[in-house]
């Protein structure tokens, strides 16, 4: 496997709570048959998980790509929806906008997006009030030396 | 403590047996909210404890690498996420205790926070 | 046992000054789902969760709780403490985890 690189995408679907979390777990499926250590494929799984549960819970659709090359484990999700007017705001830990509803669920404690920062070597997201946002995941592969 | 001794200090009973009553559980999570249980970074052999009983739980269990999901106050889980859980390889528990309860009793018997900031 | 000595068992910050700290703790609920503190939580019962929105003052204000502790070192939201002055609910924050809070407090409520 080498050199290949392995990439592909998943749809998502705002407000499908039955699926959430559905591509997440593929992926984390994807990278334990890699053999990209547990340690990483976990970090990728919570980013990923914690961006696609913001997809579903904010916005109207998504599309969720990835790409895992031997250096590094990339995610992009492109979603639209209302899109974030203060990134800075929304970046802070315990920010929310979900309704009560969504919290009634486990979800909208404001945790989301410093979650995805933690768990990524780098991450970038845009977005434009209105049309939507993106965010970029990269969780680098080092040389695993953990036992 | 093995999981079957959690299933006896909680007086619970299996929703789902995925096999391993025998695994060693070092740590506990207790949390209803899912973002938590993915904040942190979490020890491994670690139990959750919830009130929370809606299929996110088990998919944030698997996401967190976390091996068995207990539910309070007789919370039993639908179908679908007893479904999604023997896919997983997820062990539920019910217990007719509180979450209260139920921690207190596993703190007792020598149990760590499996999460926590700045551990 | 009154709200100040478990707040204080608990290593908890009292984030707030007019609820009364004197008020007798009868028992404890851990729960982070409001309907679930609406439907099983009682009377006197001090309040353990991860929540920090303004509505738990509102739950805790119309059940009768002795007082919220919220864990993990979480901040509440301004409003929250605003509300929380306004309706006399003592709010406090401590460094402990959910797990650890409720199994100090669990020994301490029982001896």
């Amino acid at each position: 496997m080498a050199d290949k690189n392995i990439e592909g995408s998943f749809h998502l679907t705002g407000g499908d709570f039955t699926n959430a979390g559905a591509a997440s777990s593929e992926l984390k499926s994807i990278m334990t048959k890699l053999n990209i250590s547990p340690h990483l494929a976990r970090r990728a799984a919570i980013a990923t998980f914690e961006a696609e549960m913001n997809v579903i819970i904010h916005a109207v659709a998504g599309v969720m790509y990835y790409m895992i090359t031997p250096d590094c484990i990339k995610v992009v999700l492109n979603d639209m929806g209302p899109g974030i007017p203060d990134i800075q705001q929304a970046m802070r830990e315990g920010y929310s906008t979900a309704p009560d509803w969504i919290r009634e669920m486990g979800w909208g404690a404001g945790m989301g997006l410093p979650n995805m920062k933690k768990n990524s070597d780098e991450f970038r997201i845009d977005s434009v009030v209105g049309e939507g946002t993106t965010v970029e995941i990269i969780i680098k592969i080092k040389e695993d030396k953990t036992p | 403590m093995t999981l079957g001794k959690v299933m006896e200090v909680l007086e619970g009973e299996v929703a789902l047996n995925t096999g391993d009553m025998e695994t060693e559980i070092l740590s506990v999570c207790s949390s209803d909210l899912m973002s938590d249980l993915l904040h942190f970074s979490s020890k491994p052999k670690s139990l959750l404890i919830t009130g929370l009983n809606n299929t996110q739980v088990v998919r944030t269990a698997e996401i967190a690498d976390i091996k068995a999901v207990v539910f309070v106050l007789d919370k039993r889980p639908d179908r679908e996420t007893v479904e999604m859980a023997r896919q997983k390889g997820i062990t539920l528990i019910v217990t007719r205790l509180s979450r209260f309860t139920a921690c207190g009793r596993l703190y007792a018997e020598g149990l760590v926070s499996c999460t926590g900031e700045n551990r | 046992m009154n709200i100040r000595e478990v707040m204080d068992s608990l290593s908890s910050d009292v984030k707030t000054t007019k609820g009364d700290l004197g008020h007798a703790v009868t028992g404890c609920y851990i729960s982070d789902l409001l309907s679930d503190v609406m439907a099983n939580a009682k009377e006197g019962e001090v309040w353990i969760t991860l929540q920090t929105h303004p509505n738990i003052v509102a739950v805790a204000s119309l059940k009768n709780l002795s007082g919220i502790i919220i864990t993990n070192k979480r901040t509440p939201e301004e409003e929250t403490l605003k509300k929380a002055e306004d309706e006399h609910i003592t709010v406090a924050v401590s460094p402990l985890t959910t797990f650890e809070a409720g199994g100090l407090l669990y020994k301490l409520l029982r001896c």
